[in-house]
This record gives structure tokens, C-alpha cells and sequence, in this order.
């Protein structure tokens, strides 16, 4: 007689992998126990608020950060700072240590296989820490965005001069930057893929959190400042945290806003789905994983400059845009706009008088450098001469100089350069207490993809 | 005569012909293993053998090249996972270090769903000795206390096959007896553990069975019994009442030799005979009947240690040919 040898019953134990919900609550709990990502989520809440108040009562302005010079005449121009200067340098920074870190903290740790046996799916592991990474960027930048109108509203609830001068009520101006903020959702989901990619591809190498904090802030500066043609910019992640800009000009330039966002989930979905199949060809027989940067380049840098290659290819044959998108006549025209709204607010301040833009019929004229330099691009070397009509002074002509310092992205800076009774550095007195000539000097933007 | 029982053998994990390579380095290579319900089966082998990768394909980890691997009746391969049940760690028990033990605990068994209260979780960290610990987080813990932590974790989910990966390092005497006290009862519950170590003793207490793998492959499997059979002459620590007579029969007692003969200092007191189990089992009753009482009489090196390091050097050496 002999033994028989069975196998266990099986019925109740078929592989079970946990759900994702029981996953993405999982990886929360983790991401949540960490001090920077707590410490980070409440200066998000808190930290916004106390600059816009602290700053706004400093008699010196961040004029450099777009609606800076305006902190003094209401707290809207406070919160738009917070979401410019986010936008600007902290997104890539946040992205990177939430996004970066996601998958790179279990190689640190070695936990890769004690989270694999105990989830048993690598695709529901991959799932539940994208969200999670997601969560956690959810929760940072509503608190910038309240925190930032709650300093804002301390400040003090006024209208706003838009990027063309034109007068925002507080409702308005509200509404816009809301708005202003659910765009910039696009960018920063760009950026925490890129940021999960990195973390997928370099494992526990600190390259992980470095690359998207650098490389993000390679793009802000590449977006903002180096010289390429504007749908190549345009086709940058980055350009999209700058894109809201147009909302605040009338009509709004709504084109680039739509193609900003655009490409950001267009880089969003590939960074995701690279990084997807990237893990899900992970060997987790070893214990960890160091990364490599011949891998990063081949499956990581490639096929993301090939997007942005596309994205600028479709963006240049979508509009048309072929060189920097800043000439002459934008800038005469964006100008002409803006010198208008503002002599309408300078002549209600000093003179009471109430104009309309219209009345003034302005135009500018406008030449870059001397004659033998491109009459386009961007540049400190912009001089303009506006000319306007006198209401109610028949056949009255005024005329004002201005320099222009004019950014790759479009934004530009119009100091007034004479006569200096109307755009010179003197003080009047405006509802919100003694301020600059809104003349002297003044933020200004051009769409870069409108037809030239 | 075999009863109904013995005849129905319940197998854990069987294995047959499992090969699993990274490139040119063949990990396993033709493995067999056999582990039945109930019990615990240790699997011993120097550094490189293959034990971790073995461990990897029984946790669904890995996926072996060739071979088929059957757990809990459930066949696992390249598009079959690990089945429920299946738990444990390889290369030491993983851990949230920002959590507390508690908390690691929690959000594990969180991850099962609603089934582990929290009274079963003050319970694990009970049965490991962790009850002083559990609010403290786990980044200031020793290697011992996560080892004890991570078998605590493999218990929530009330496994039915247990793997783990050298489960005693770095643990004191009081967190040994919590740990073989956890896997004793586990395995009288009817669940299986395959467990590796450096520590034969460890492995000699609590396994029954033993799998000893060089470089891939496996050069003995069965019963500890067996391999002591198998083991040939041992030396053994003898320490009696009349040192110089238990010497006089010892040296007369056929199969029997010895081959610490000094005497002095101060294990003057202690001799050390080698010898076959049988010529053992004589030289006891010779020593009584002479008068002298036998106080200690233990293997120098362990048979599991003899034979692991015979059949290890002997695999090495032919590997080498």
C-alpha cells in the first residue's frame, strides 16, 4: 500500500490582489507620515497668506513678479503673486518631492517586495501611488490658492488693473484667478508624471528627486527667458504655468491658455505611460534598483523630447506661429491697449476726470534697437512713442516715450522714459492711499501665437 | 500499518525541476521541494545558493524560467501569481520607518480590508514580544524588534504558507523564544513555513524537515534524522562524573575513539569522542555499568552543521571540476 500525496485545497485561496482604493489609502498612510510632506502641506496653507500681507505692507514691491507692482492697491494682485511665483519656481520643486519620491522612497527603504507580495499587482501598486502622489499635490495647491486670497482679502478686496490695464472688479478678479488656478492643474499633473518617471527609472539614486526639480526648473527658464520660436515654447510643460497670464487682458488671449494646457496633458499622459510600462518590466528579484542613466536617456529623455517635438510641430501648424511671436506690431498694439486704461485710472486720480479708452484713440509706434536689428524678439531694446487725442481738446495730440523690456514669454515691462508730467516718476493720491504714477511704469503682454 | 491520515499527505509546495537564471548566472537550477501542511521546513545553504531567488519564486516575486511550481494547489507561473495565503519576507522583514509598529501594522491589515480589529493587532504584537514598542516608530527600532515586527506582519493576513528569509538575525534570546514559540504554533494550526538560517541550531530546533541547496542546486532533502544518519562519525562533547574512567571505556569500547585525549586546563574536564550513532548508543550503558555518571554528551558541531558543510564543500568541489 502506498501513500498518496495531495496538494492543499485550493478553492478559498485563489490569487486575490487588494483593490485599489485599499492600495491608494495604503500608500497615503505612508506619504502621509512623512514630516516634509506635512510640514510641506501646511506651508501651503499658511504660507501664502502671511507673505501677501507681509509683503503688501513693505514700501518696496516684487515688481519683478507679474502683478507685484500692484500689491499695494489690492490684495487680488497679492494672490496672483503667489500663483505667478508658484508657478514660477515652487511647482517644479513640489512635483519633484511628492511625485519624485513616490516610487524611489520603497527602494530606499527595500520595501518593493513586501509591498508586492502584500498588494500582489503591480499595476494596482502602480495606480495607488500615482493617486496618492496626486492626492498629496491636491491637498498643496488648494491651500496655496486659498491660503494666497485669504492673505489677499486681509490686504484689502479692490479692483484690479489687468495685464492691459484694463479695470477688474474684485468679483472679476476672482473669478479669474480661480480659473487661473484650474489651469495651472494641466502644468503641475505634467510635472508630477515627470516626476513619477524619474523616480520609476532612477530607483533610489537621489537623480530621482534632483532630475524634476532641475529639469523643471530648466523648462521655467527655457520657457521664460531662453530665445526659440513660441511654438516650441508653447510646447513646453512650463509654458502652461504662464499661460493663465492671458485671462487677465480683454478680450483674453485665450489660445496660448488652450494650448498650454493642451500640451501639459498631452506630456502628462506619455511621462505616465512611460513610467507605466517601465515598472510594470521591473525585475524585483533584486533588492533594489540604482538606476541608470543610459536607460533614463533612451526610454526616458528620448521619447519625451519626441513629444515635445510633436507638441511644437502641431502647435506651429495649428497657428501658423513660426518665429518668436513678439513683433512690432503686438507689442504697438498691446501698448497702444494698455497706455489707454492707464491714463484713464492717472486722469481719474489726479484730475477727476473720467475718460473712456475709446476717446483717446491711441496708437504706438514702436522699433527694436537700431535699423540693422530683426524688428522682432524679445528684448530690453524696445523704444515706443505713444501718441493719443486730448478728450474734449479738438485736434490736441499727446505723445509719450516708453522702453520696453520685453520677455521670450511674451510679458513685458513699459517704463516711461517722458514727458514726465505724464508718465515720469511722481505720486498721486488713489483710493487705497499715495501710489505711483500708474504711467511710470506698467506689466504688458503679447499672445504669442496670435497672427502677427 | 498506514492510516488514513498518513496515506492523505497534504502538500504545501511542491516544486519540480524549478530553474531560474539572471543572465548567465543560473540561480536555481532543477530544484525540487516538497513541503507539507503542518510543517516546518528549513532550507539551508551558503551565501549564493539560491535560497533567496527560491524564496522570491514561492512569495510570486519571480517567475522561474523552467519547472513548475505548485502552491497550495494552486499552479504558479508566468501568468499566475502567488496564491492568497502566501506570505512572508526575503532579505529582512520590510518596514515603514515613519509609522509607528502599531501603525505599520494597521495599515496592513487596513490593506486586507475590515477583518483585523484592533485587538488582533495588540495580539501579534503580543505573541512577538512588541506590546512595549508598539506606539514607538519603527525608524528607531533594532534589527532584532523588526525582524519580530515583520513576522507580526506576515501574521495578519493568517497565512497558510509562511516564507521567510533568515527570521532570526539579529535576535536575542528572548525574541528567539517569541519567534519559534509564533512558528510552533502556526504550524500546529496546520499552516507551513519554510524558513532559511545560518544558525544550524535554530534550524535543527524547530524544522523537521530540511532542504540544503550549493550553488542552485539541492544536495539533500528529508527528514533532520536522515542526514544525521547520513552524516557519518560526529564528535561529541562527553563530560561525566570520573573523567579518567569513562576515558578507559571509551578507548575500549569498539567504534568509538578519542580524539581530545588532553585533560588539561580548564577543559580538563571535558573529552571529546567520535563516533556512529550505534557505538554511541553502546558506550552509554558501558559508562554506567562502570560506574560512572554521564553528565553531558553533545555533538561538537551539530549533524545538520556536518553534513552542510560536507555536502556544501563536496558540491563546491565538483562545481569547481
Amino acid at each position: 500500500m502506498t501513500a498518496t500525496a495531495t496538494t492543499a485545497p485550493s478553492q478559498v485561496l485563489a490569487p486575490s490582489a487588494i483593490s485599489v482604493p485599499r492600495a491608494y489609502r495604503f500608500e497615503l498612510v505612508k506619504l502621509l507620515a512623512q514630516w516634509r510632506v506635512r510640514i510641506l502641506i501646511a506651508l501651503c496653507w499658511i504660507g501664502p497668506a502671511v507673505t501677501v500681507v507681509v509683503v503688501s505692507g513693505q514700501g518696496t514691491l516684487p515688481s519683478d513678479t507679474l502683478f507685484g507692482r500692484e500689491m499695494h492697491a489690492t490684495g487680488w494682485a497679492g494672490a496672483l503673486v503667489v500663483l505667478s511665483f508658484a508657478g514660477s519656481w515652487f511647482f517644479p520643486l513640489l512635483t519633484s518631492v511628492v511625485a519624485g519620491d513616490v516610487f524611489s522612497s520603497e527602494d530606499r527603504l527595500g520595501t518593493w517586495r513586501h509591498l508586492l507580495v502584500a498588494v500582489r499587482s503591480p499595476r494596482r501598486i502602480f495606480v495607488a501611488k500615482s493617486l496618492a502622489s496626486v492626492t498629496v499635490l491636491m491637498m498643496c495647491v488648494p491651500g496655496l490658492a486659498i491660503s494666497g486670497i485669504v492673505g489677499g482679502l486681509v490686504v484689502g478686496s479692490r479692483p484690479l488693473a489687468g495685464l492691459d490695464g484694463h479695470p477688474m472688479s474684485p468679483a472679476d478678479a476672482a473669478g479669474k484667478l480661480l480659473f487661473a488656478w484650474l489651469c495651472v492643474l494641466a502644468p503641475i499633473l505634467a510635472f508630477a508624471a515627470i516626476g513619477l518617471l524619474a523616480s520609476v527609472i532612477f530607483g533610489r539614486s537621489p537623480i530621482a528627486l534632483l532630475l524634476p526639480a532641475f529639469g523643471g526648473l530648466g523648462m521655467q527658464l527655457a520657457s521664460q527667458v531662453l530665445p526659440m520660436p513660441a511654438a516650441v515654447r508653447v510646447a513646453l510643460p512650463s509654458f502652461a504655468f504662464l499661460s493663465w497670464n492671458g485671462l487677465f487682458t480683454s478680450p483674453p488671449q485665450l489660445g496660448s491658455l488652450i494650448a498650454g494646457i493642451a500640451v501639459s496633458l498631452a506630456w502628462a499622459v506619455t511621462a505616465t505611460a512611460l513610467a507605466y510600462v517601465i515598472f510594470m518590466r521591473r525585475d524585483f528579484t533584486s533588492l533594489a534598483n540604482d538606476g541608470s542613466m543610459r536607460r533614463a536617456i533612451t526610454v526616458g529623455i528620448l521619447p519625451l523630447l519626441a513629444v515635445w517635438a510633436a507638441a511644437a510641430g502641431v502647435v506651429a501648424a495649428a497657428t501658423g506661429a513660426t518665429g518668436s511671436g513678439i513683433d512690432a506690431g503686438k507689442l504697438q498694439q498691446s501698448l497702444a491697449t494698455s497706455f489707454g486704461h492707464f491714463y484713464v485710472l492717472q486722469s481719474q486720480q489726479v484730475y477727476h476726470l473720467s475718460y473712456t479708452a475709446a476717446q483717446l484713440r491711441t496708437t504706438a509706434s514702436c522699433a527694436k534697437g537700431s535699423d540693422l536689428v530683426d524688428q522682432e524678439g524679445p528684448g530690453n531694446d524696445w523704444r515706443c512713442t505713444v501718441t493719443w487725442r486730448l478728450p474734449g481738446v479738438s485736434d490736441a495730440i499727446g505723445q509719450a516715450v516708453y522702453q520696453l523690456d520685453v520677455s521670450a514669454n511674451g510679458r513685458y515691462v513699459a517704463d516711461g522714459d517722458g514727458p514726465n508730467q505724464v508718465n515720469g516718476y511722481f505720486v498721486l493720491h488713489a483710493p487705497y492711499g499715495d501710489a505711483p504714477n500708474p504711467l511710470w511704469q506698467f506689466d504688458g503682454l503679447v499672445d504669442l501665437l496670435a497672427p502677427a | 500499518m498506514l492510516t488514513e491520515a498518513s496515506m492523505q499527505r497534504s502538500y504545501t509546495v511542491r516544486a519540480r525541476g524549478l530553474t531560474k537564471c539572471f543572465g548567465d548566472v543560473v540561480a536555481l537550477d532543477g530544484v525540487d521541494l516538497d513541503v507539507l501542511a503542518g510543517q516546518i521546513h528549513g532550507v539551508v545553504g551558503p551565501n549564493g545558493a539560491g535560497k533567496t531567488t527560491l524564496f522570491g519564486l514561492l512569495l510570486g516575486l519571480a517567475v522561474a524560467d523552467r519547472g513548475t511550481l505548485e502552491v497550495l494547489g494552486t499552479q504558479v507561473g508566468r501568468s499566475h501569481a502567488a496564491p492568497d495565503g502566501v506570505t512572508g519576507f526575503v532579505d529582512g522583514p520590510a518596514l515603514y520607518p515613519a509609522l509607528t509598529a502599531r501603525g505599520n501594522l494597521a495599515a496592513l491589515a487596513a490593506l486586507r480590508g475590515p477583518g483585523v480589529p484592533r485587538a488582533g493587532i495588540d495580539d501579534l504584537l503580543e505573541q512577538v514580544g512588541l506590546t512595549d514598542v508598539a506606539d514607538d516608530k519603527v525608524r528607531g527600532f533594532s534589527l532584532g524588534m523588526r525582524q519580530r515586527l515583520g513576522l507580526a506582519a506576515a501574521l495578519l493576513t493568517k497565512p497558510r504558507l509562511l516564507v521567510l528569509d533568515e527570521p532570526y538575525n539579529g535576535l536575542d534570546p528572548a525574541g528567539k523564544k517569541h519567534v519559534h514559540g509564533v512558528l510552533t504554533r502556526l504550524a500546529a494550526d496546520g499552516a507551513s513555513v519554510v524558513l532559511s538560517s545560518h544558525r544550524m541550531d535554530d534550524v535543527e530546533a524547530l524544522c523537521s524537515e530540511v532542504t540544503i541547496v550549493s550553488v542552485g542546486r539541492v544536495v539533500f532533502a528529508g527528514p533532520l534524522a536522515k542526514l544525521a544518519d547520513a552524516s557519518g562519525e560526529l564528535d561529541y562533547r562527553l563530560v561525566t562524573s570520573d573523567q579518567e574512567a569513562a576515558r578507559r571505556v571509551a578507548a575500549g569500547t569498539d567504534g568509538v575513539r578519542v580524539v581530545d585525549d588532553a585533560g588539561t586546563g580548564a577543559d580538563r574536564d571535558v573529552m571529546v569522542v567520535r563516533a556512529l550513532l550505534p557505538a554511541l548508543d553502546d558506550l552509554v550503558p558501558r559508562l554506567v555499568r562502570a560506574g560512572v555518571s554521564v553528565r553531558e554528551l553533545t555533538p561538537v558541531v551539530s549533524p545538520l552543521e556536518s553534513a552542510f558543510l560536507a555536502l556544501t564543500e563536496q558540491q563546491e568541489q565538483e562545481s569547481s571540476r
